[in-house]
Order: C-alpha cells, then structure tokens, then sequence
C-alpha cells in the first residue's frame, strides 16, 4: 500500500478496520522517509526503532479501546523545539545537539494518549529564527515542490515531510508564521491556533508571548483532527486558556453562506507579487460565489506589525536562550580560562549567525536608556494592532489575505539580506501579535509551479470558524 | 571638624515559610543532599513554563497588610537577566514595575524613643541556587536545592540614621513576619539577609550623600559593626577631600571592614522586561479580605489576652510577647501547666536573666514548654523547694535535662519526714544561742537568719513553710 496516498484519517481508518496494521504504517512510512531523505532533509532524527516499538503497542492499545481517535496508529512527525523525553531535542541548534529533555511536551503526552506513532523530528531554523529552514545547524531542508528552494521556516521540516510524503501530519510552531510560510511554500495546510489553545509546556521558547504549538497536514480535515488532539487547557502553563470543547472536526461543512469576510486592502499593496495577488483575488472570488459576503476594508497600523515583531520576539528571545550557558547541558566550549570566557566560548561556537544576531536586538532592545524607545514602544503597537483587528471582528467573522507575499524563495537567496526576509513576514507576523488563529491553504499555482496559499485570520478562539471555511474553500478548489 | 549623619535604608530578602517552591512543586526544606530538591522547572530546563504558588502571594498580603501596605491589584511578575551559574535560566523572576506592595511602613523603638519607618515596596522573586567550592578538586559545583525558594524582599525608605534603629527595624520585621508566620526568619540559615544602604551627610544638609550597598548580611552583631565601619570609612574619605563611589560594597567580618565588588560602572543591566509566561495577578478585595481574617493573633492581640485571660500585667506581657518563640513556649506550657502566672514568672525572670547571661536571642531561646511544666508541677506538689528549682531551672535551659530525672539523681527531692527537721532545728538552736536570744528580744531579722540556717542544715531540701512552723514552734516552747 503507498501510504503517500492516503490521507490521515482515511490511513486511521484502514488501521480501525484491520486492513492495515499499525506497524504496516509505520513501517511503510519510514520506508518512503528512508527513500526521500537524501533529497529533502526533513528530519533531524529519525525514530525508526522507537517508532517501530510504539506501533505494537498502539495496536494492542487500539484492540483492546484504549486509543480510540480518529487519528489512532498515523505515525507523524514532530517539529525539533518539542520535548520528547530520552529523544534529542535540539532546536536546529549545535548548542542542544545532544540534549536530552528528561520530560515530554505536554502535546507530546497528547499526541501519544491519541495513539499516534512519532517517526521523526523535523528539521527547523535555530531556535525557530528564521524563515528558511536555512538556519539550522544540521543543514537545510529542500523544499519537495522544487528543491532549488527553500521550504520556508522555520517549521520547515514539518512542511516539507508532509508535501514529500514523509510525514502524513506534523507539529509545528508558529511565533511570527513559521508554521503557515513553510505551508504556503510547500503547498500543505497549516494551522495556528489562538494562543494559549496549546499548551506551551515541553514547547522550547523562542518569543515567549508569541509561541504557539500549531498543526501542519496535507489537508484541512487532517489538520483539524490533529489540532483537536493537540488542544486543551494545561495546569502546567499559566498562560493556556481553557475552552468548553475542542471538536474542530464539527466544523468540517461545506456551508459558508452568510459569512461575513474582509479583506484588508494594506494587504495588496506594494511588495506582493502579481501571481500571488491574482490567485489570492480569485480565492476571494469563489468564497463570494459560495455564498460568503467579501468586501474590502482598511486594517490599520499592520504597517508596524514587522518592526514591533521583531523587537518583541527578539527581546524575549534574549532572555530565553540565555540558560544556554554551558554550564548544565548542552554545548560547553573545550578550551577556556575561568567562568566568563566558557560563557563566551560555548555561547560564541554554540550558536549561529542569526540566533545571534536577534539575541543582540534583544538585548539592545531592553537595555537601560533604550527600553522605551523600543520594547514598550512596541507593546503599545501590539496592543494598536490587536485593538484594530478586534474592531474588524464586529464587522466579519474571518479576514482573508495571502500568507507570503511571493512563493517560496531560492535557497541562499534570503540570509545575505535579513531586512528583506524579514519583511516577507508582513501578513503572518500581526496574527501573533494579536493572539489570533489563522490557517494557511494552498489556493493556486504560480507559473513555474510553486504553491500560492492564501490565509484565513479568525477572531480569538474562532477555530471552528477558519476550519469551515478553509473546508469549503479546499473542497471547491478541489471539485 | 564637620558633623555627619549617616543615611541607611535596608533591603531585606526573606524566605517565606511555603513548603513547596514558589514557581513548581519541589520542596523548600533547607538542607538536604545537593541537587535532592529540584525538577526541571526549578532547573529552568528548555521548554519548562513558571506556575506560581497561590501560597506566595498570600503569605506576601499579609506581611503587606501587616506593614500597612497598599496591595496592587493587578501586580505581575517581571524578567532581570543576568548570568551566574546559580541562576539557571539566567534570569530572575522577580517584580520590578508591578510589586505586590507599596506605600507602607513600621514604628521601632529605640532608646531615643519611637519612629516611624517607611515602607516603599514588597516585592515577590524567586531564590537562586548555591555555589558550591570542592577545594580537593578545585571544583566550583551548584547546588540547585535553593532555586525558586520563594522570596519576599522589603525595600525600607532611607529613614533609618543609627545601627541601632537599624537593629530595632530588623527585630520588628523579625516580629511581624513570625507572628504571620510567613517566614522563619533564621539569619544563619539565610532566610532573612540584609543588604545595607549607607551614605553620609553633613548634619542638616538637604541632599543625600552618594550611598554604597553591603550585601548579605546575616547577623545583628555584623550588621552594627558593618553601620558603624561603613560610616566611619566613608566619613574619613570626605574628610580627606575624596569623594564616595557608589558601589556594592562586601562585609568582612574578620577583617572589620567592607571591601569593594563591584562600582556603578561595572554594574550589570538586567534588561527588565515583564515576564511572558505569567499572567498578571488577578487580586480582589474579597482575596485580600479572606487573607486579612486568616490572620493569626499578632502581638497586640496576645497581650491584651495574656492580661485579660490570665491577669499577666501589661510590662510583663509585652516583655514575653516580645518575641514569638518566647510567646508561643509561654502558651504551650499554660496550657500543660494551667498556671499562667507562675509560667510567667519563670519567663519573666530566670528565662530572661540566663538569655542575658548567655547572650542568647529570645527568638533562638531553646525550652521545651513539658519541661517547664514539670518543673512547676515539682513544686506545686511540693516535691522541690524554689531554691532548688531554680537550680533545675538553669539546667533545663543550658543543657534540657528531664526535670523529674534531675532531682532524683541529684537527691534534690524535698525532706517530707519532719523528725528530720526537728533534729536539724534542735543544732541549728543550739548552735545560734545569741539569735535565739535577739528572736525573743523583739529582732525579727534573727527569724530569717534562724530558717537560713536551717535549710542550710537540711542541705536546701527542706519544705520552706515546713521549716517556718516548726522552727516558730521550738522558739516558742523555749
């Protein structure tokens, strides 16, 4: 059977029925991951033996009601930034090459209670600080649309082994749309829940206030299952925010008729390519003829989304990767005289250019006599921004745009230039800074091939509501 | 030759008294093998998210409300970044913009009379860790058993102008904070440090002068002498035409003198920010009202009981009540004993004439009540005399002998059998003609000489009232 083919839940269900066992999954799946790694490099570890362990169980967990989700026995991969206990979690980073977590995420407690196979852990920028995948040290990923190209970042290993068929689903993290930019390049669907859906817990931090565990699958109904799995209030994270129920695949209906959707003109303004503007337009077109009410509107101060972004993220991501000091796991450097130089040393070898390079804005950023030119300057546009979208939500359910402004980027075209990849964050970035849900999804073709996808921005725990129209979107693109 | 005041304000970290760490579950008993009390949130392991003890918050009320405090409603944690191998996630979580409490302050007493002492602020923080030196090996090792230790620090107005207000500020702290019961406050253990703020001027000036800070300190004795050379040494600077550095500045009890760490230039910036991964708390009134009811009896309250309930006059109560061990040995063994006067009595006189003797702190004083209760017990049986109490009295409190054990291997227990006594009256009478004689000529001070010597003769285990009658009784039939 080539599982490639398959969706998520359709793989579950030939499980549930017996026509597959789950170790027949999981074995067929890290045969493609075995065929195809050498041309991608989605994986950073690849879990062969524990996977094939796991899968036994699953199935005697399956048989005997334990594992009763819909997405029992699917093996999946697991972005490099989530914790799994005794596997190395490194971050894309040479400074946790070989760290260990003694504890598991809690989504990682999540995803194994749902009876799911992890097969891998993805690759990713440093820390998640980048939108490349080019950043870790491990090497890049390619990205399986075209492998001249990047697949975006940083959860860009998750994306890539869903569009490779080397992972039929895959936890990401998105701080400023590192789980829907890599989607949008390699023409999967990919999810960012409302902060504080996920728990953070196991999840390591990059921008503290941004972070957000989200889901990455080739479809919309695989990736709602997922999410619901993933959701939930956690004791272990102050700032989860509970919610009555989480069955995202409730919203799986085609209708959308009456809903109400804008469209910020900002968005198509200069910087986006004509291909991307053209398909994201007629995406917009087709959600009118099924019934939505679309219409264009003005979305203030997005404008200062990219810099108050990077002064918040880069500030907190200061302090975050400061305990990566040498002192107690991870990287130490060799040769060093007294405690400030195995500071320096480990922290100089241990990590890259642009983990450094955002550790120095941070830092500058908070430091004595600059603090409120630059980070309380920047909360007050956080605040700006969110107020602005919470006035768009009186008028529309959901806010339509595209995701990128262009399709996925050479490789080594984006690093030499660190403004310019930044602002390729513009339609991504406000959505983290609110606090918002959003979902990306492939909605056209560029010329030379590579997936354009346009973004679905609901209200705060408005899930249900980007699920159902990304659903109905994906079926009538589909049909 | 100029006249100078000395200028101190203290900021003092104490421990509060939680069992468990101020952001995880582990537990905050002090000792324990090195890295026995940890987890990988205290550790700050990647990933590991804060979740604060609800405990902290309101053992920080209430010492709050008892400093006359306002509480902030909506207070949040915030970030101070610096790196030390005792801070694993190589910043403090700690309150910076928001604090718990503000705007409060403390009456002393001293010598001078009373003052008031303000309060600026009481803010929340996590402990670090320690560094551990293994001189065999040349090792510097960290032991992470004090890591999220929950802290409270008391950041005082700069009201204080002696080493001796100093000390009666830190008492009172002392006071308040182990009536509330939200610390121990043992300096040697570390669970109340004092970091001095000290500068000088010139008697009436307007503006402070540049002030120093001494970290750490960890006894009263220090302390005073740390006032005393700080002051001395920043005054001798200006006299010979210098000028003060502000710096942090290390106490060195055996050299007598502070030393210089580290000057404003050196000095680290912590990058403030508000920490991320806690929400802002969420305090209402009827919180605060609730904390405010479980409050327990503070000292006012004890001594007007300890005189209404138990007659105890009103010098005696505030003396006992004047340290909260003192206070709770003095309630315990009430109840044990049901003679509150007696009780104390024994506080009140041989309890604070050894603690004198010994140069003991009342709140360090080590007297088991069920021993003073027995001891009471002795004698309202009559089984010992005062003298001889007093005597069991000091041996339970230097070495916390078994009272009853004492005087029986000591053959202490009183003499019942008055043949004894009558036969020691007959010597003493025979011996002391010319007392005898000044008795009946009218000398009642010959009486008193007369049972001396008899209880001397009984060798002091004679009933004292025993030996009154009998002894009237053999003059008289003279």
């Amino acid at each position: 059977m080539d599982i490639t083919k398959l969706t998520a839940l359709e793989l579950a269900g030939k499980i549930r029925s017996g026509e597959i066992s789950v170790a027949e999954a999981v074995r067929a799946q890290l045969d493609v991951i075995a065929e195809k790694e050498k041309d991608y490099h989605c994986y950073i570890t690849i879990l062969e033996e524990e996977a094939l362990e796991r899968a036994g169980e699953v199935q005697e967990g399956i048989r005997t009601g334990r594992y009763t989700s819909p997405l029992a026995g699917v093996p999946v991969a697991v972005k490099d930034n989530i914790c799994m206990k005794g596997i190395k979690t490194t971050c894309g980073s040479k400074i946790l090459e070989n760290f260990r977590p003694p504890y598991d995420a809690t989504a990682m407690e999540k995803l194994y209670e749902a009876g799911m196979v992890v097969v891998g852990k993805t690759n990713m920028d440093e820390f998640a600080m980048g939108s490349t995948t080019e950043t870790s040290y491990f090497g890049a990923t390619r990205n399986p649309r075209d492998i001249s190209r990047v697949p975006g970042g940083s959860s860009g290993g998750s994306a890539a082994a869903v569009a490779a068929g080397e992972a039929l689903l895959a936890l990401g993290s998105d701080t400023g749309g590192s789980i829907r930019q890599p989607s949008a390049f390699c023409g999967v669907v990919g999810i960012k829940p409302t902060y504080g859906t996920v728990s953070r817990y196991g999840l390591i931090a990059y921008a503290s206030s941004l972070d957000q565990i989200g889901v990455i699958g080739k479809n919309v109904a695989d990736s709602a299952a997922m999410l619901s799995v993933i959701s939930g209030s956690d004791a272990r994270d102050s700032t989860s925010v509970g919610q009555k129920e989480y069955h995202y695949m409730e919203a799986l209906g085609k209708d959308i008729s009456g809903m109400r959707i804008g469209i910020p003109r900002g968005y198509f303004g200069g910087g986006l390519s004509e291909e991307v503007k053209s398909e994201v337009l007629s995406a917009a077109q087709m959600f009118r003829e099924k019934g939505a009410v679309v219409e264009e509107f003005d979305l203030e101060a997005v404008d200062y989304a990219v810099p108050a972004y990077y002064v918040i993220a880069c500030a907190e991501a200061s302090s975050n990767l400061s305990r990566y000091d040498g002192v107690k796991y991870g990287f130490r450097a060799k040769d060093y005289e007294g405690l400030e130089e195995m500071y320096r040393l480990s922290r100089g070898e241990g990590f890259g250019q642009e983990a450094k390079r955002r550790m120095m804005i941070g830092a500058f950023v908070l430091s004595s006599g600059f603090y409120d030119a630059y980070y309380n300057k920047a909360l007050k546009v956080k605040t700006v921004i969110k107020r602005e979208f919470d006035r768009a939500f009186l008028k529309y359910d959901l806010i339509l745009g595209p995701t990128t402004p262009t399709t996925a980027l050479k490789l080594g075209e984006s690093l030499p230039d660190p403004l310019k990849m930044y602002l390729g964050d513009i339609y991504t970035v406000s959505v983290n800074l609110a606090g918002l849900p959003a979902i990306s999804l492939p909605c056209g073709q560029a010329k030379n091939g590579l997936p354009i996808a346009l973004q679905l921005i609901g209200k705060p725990f408005g899930e249900k509501q980007i699920i159902r129209a990304a659903y109905s979107f994906e079926r009538g693109w589909a049909d | 030759m100029k006249d100078y005041e000395v200028v101190i304000g203290l900021e003092v970290h104490v421990e509060l008294a939680t069992k468990t760490k101020i952001f995880c579950g582990c537990s905050t008993e002090f000792g324990g093998a090195a890295n026995t009390h940890c987890c990988p949130v205290c550790m700050g392991m990647p990933g590991t998210l804060p979740v604060l003890n609800k405990r902290v918050v309101e053992f920080a009320i209430a010492a709050g409300l008892a400093m006359g405090c306002e509480i902030t409603g909506n207070a949040k944690f915030d970030r101070k970044n610096y790196f030390y191998p005792d801070l694993p996630k190589a910043y403090q979580i700690s309150q910076l913009y928001l604090p718990i409490c503000r705007n409060g302050g403390i009456e002393i007493e001293t010598e001078t009379g009373k003052k008031w002492i303000g309060i600026e602020e009481i803010h929340m923080e996590e402990d670090a860790g320690k560094l551990v030196h293994d001189p065999l090996n040349d090792l510097t090792l960290v032991d992470y058993n004090r890591c999220g230790v929950p802290l409270i620090e008391i950041v005082s107005a700069p009201d204080m102008r002696f080493a001796e207000e100093v000390i009666a500020y830190l008492k009172k702290l002392r006071l308040i904070l182990k009536y509330l019961g939200v610390s121990d406050c043992k300096m040697q253990e570390g669970s109340l440090r004092a970091d001095i703020n000290l500068s000088v001027r010139e008697t009436g000036a307007e503006e402070f002068g540049t002030r120093t800070e001494m970290k750490n300190m960890s006894s009263f004795k220090a302390i005073a002498r740390a006032v005393a050379g700080e002051r001395k040494r920043q005054i001798d600077v200006l006299l010979s035409g210098g000028r003060i550095v502000q710096e942090t500045r290390r106490w060195d009890e055996s050299e007598n003198k502070s030393i210089s760490m580290r000057t404003k230039e050196d000095a680290h910036d912590y990058r403030y920010f508000p920490e991320p991964d806690l929400v802002p708390l969420e305090i209402t009134e009827e919180w605060i009202k609730e904390i405010k009811a479980r409050e327990p009896e503070l000292r006012d309250a004890k001594m007007a009981r300890y005189e209404r309930e138990f007659g105890i006059p009103a010098y005696d109560a505030a003396i006992i009540t004047g340290a909260k061990k003192m206070a709770d040995i003095f309630e315990e063994t009430v109840v044990l004993s049901g003679k509150p006067k007696e009780v104390s009595n024994w506080m009140m006189v041989e309890t604070m004439r050894l603690l004198k003797e010994t140069e003991t702190d009342a709140e360090e004083l080590l007297l088991e009540p069920g021993k003073l209760a027995a001891l009471i017990a002795l004698i309202e049986e009559g089984k010992i005399n005062r003298t001889v109490a007093k005597e069991v009295f000091e041996q339970i409190f230097k070495k916390n002998i078994d009272p009853g054990i004492y005087v029986k291997e000591n053959g202490l227990l009183m003499v019942q059998d008055d043949s004894l006594l009558k036969e020691a009256i007959v010597r003493v009478l025979e011996a002391n003609a010319q007392s005898v004689e000044d008795f009946r000529g009218g000398k009642d001070r010959a009486f008193g000489f007369l049972v001396g010597q008899t209880m001397k003769e009984m060798k002091g285990k004679a009933n004292p009232g025993k030996v009154n009658e009998l002894l009237r009784e053999a003059l008289e039939i003279k």
